[in-house]
């Protein structure tokens, strides 16, 4: 499975895997979201505001995760050199910024009728809006700076900055006092979520997960099939 | 295993990464202060520098049976089971403020045990589940 990610074998995916997730993406978007808008219940105190966290907190992980990944990566990029690590990130980089964008309104959504406020400027919150605007100055040094060599140090460098507000933002909750509450889901305690609303989370987790795997793959194609082009335009 | 060129950027970027967590570390040490959204009873409590004119912010959860409302005004008790201090507002309170729950209060201290708030918002904890599983909780508990 790894080794299909290869540049060279990438180009080998066709539309029927492609067709394939896109039918998983639908079975699990429709489960999750009658799950959670209709058969799961209401929270004791929030009501049916609850619903908003069943696409707020799969958002977050998955952009959270995509710049972990970015960062770690352009460790790599900037050390060893490896070209093809760049497609992975530039392609992964859209999706985590439209993924903490939609975290960051969904959760001002909620904010509104459970805290009062639409924002607040808590270190959980600020610390995620430094991660939108990271993910946004790393796709405008790809689109901007057309010398790929350039690009490449130049968006590496803001995502090995960009690493740092990881942590941040993961454990801001728990290191400072924040009016965003701490995390209901850890791997070290159990959930504090009861489990009629863990279901429908992790069914709308997976389906937004297969939509992010579809959007990367098609892009990542794309970045290795320009780049191959281009190597042949040079060459002629 | 690693080509020449690629063994130096590497040692470099060992060397840069422990310089910028100790400057990292302690650039949080000395932004401790800003990034806190708000502070606890007891953090009041033990504060030596306190600005009662400046606006800040208290948080904790509404003391049980400490609401007292009057027309206007709403006056409560925000504890952290250590420390107390009573808090004044006047306007609406947002629909998830009751007793025994998360809330922050923004506005001015009048002295070391009382507050007079200018906005009032609730915080939610982490914990979800529906009204039946609360109720039975609740139930066996009493």
């Amino acid at each position: 499975m790894l080794k299909k990610i290869l540049p060279n074998k990438i180009l080998s995916l066709n539309s029927n895997i492609i067709n394939i997730l896109i039918f998983f993406l639908i079975i699990f978007l429709v489960i999750g979201l009658i799950y959670s808008l209709v058969i799961s219940p209401p929270d004791y105190i929030q009501g049916d505001s609850v619903r908003i966290m069943y696409v707020h907190v799969p958002s977050s992980i998955i952009s959270l995760g995509c710049f972990s990944f970015i960062g770690i990566a352009s460790i790599f990029i900037l050390i060893f050199k490896i070209r093809f690590i760049s497609f992975i990130t530039k392609s992964l980089a859209p999706i985590g910024c439209i993924f903490a964008l939609i975290s960051i309104v969904t959760g001002s959504l909620w904010g509104k009728p459970t805290w009062g406020v639409w924002w607040v400027w808590d270190a959980r919150l600020t610390s995620m809006l430094i991660l939108l605007i990271f993910y946004i100055a790393y796709i405008y040094t790809w689109k901007f700076i057309n010398n790929f060599e350039r690009a490449n140090k130049i968006s590496s460098i803001i995502g090995i900055i960009g690493l740092i507000n990881i942590p941040i933002i993961k454990y801001s909750v728990d290191w400072w006092n924040t009016l965003h509450q701490p995390s209901s889901l850890s791997l070290t305690s159990l959930p504090t979520i009861h489990y009629t609303m863990l279901i429908p989370l992790a069914i709308m987790f997976l389906g937004m997960l297969i939509y992010s795997l579809i959007i990367f793959l098609t892009g990542y194609k794309i970045e290795v099939m320009k780049f191959k082009l281009s190597k042949k335009k040079n060459h002629e | 295993m690693f080509s020449k060129k690629a063994r130096s950027r590497l040692s470099i970027f060992i060397v840069l990464l422990f310089l910028s967590i100790i400057a990292i570390f302690f650039i949080f040490k000395s932004l401790e202060k800003n990034i806190v959204y708000f502070f606890s009873p007891t953090e009041i409590y033990n504060k030596s520098d306190i600005s009662f004119n400046k606006i800040i912010r208290i948080g904790g959860l509404v003391k049980k049976n400490s609401i007292k409302k009057d027309n206007k005004f709403i006056i409560f008790t925000i504890t952290d089971l250590k420390n107390e201090i009573i808090v004044s507002y006047e306007g609406i309170v947002p629909n998830l403020f009751s007793e025994g729950k998360g809330v922050v209060a923004e506005g001015k201290l009048k002295d070391k045990k009382y507050f007079v708030a200018n906005k009032i918002l609730a915080k939610h904890d982490e914990n979800y589940m529906p009204p039946e599983v609360k109720k039975a909780l609740e139930n066996s508990n009493n």
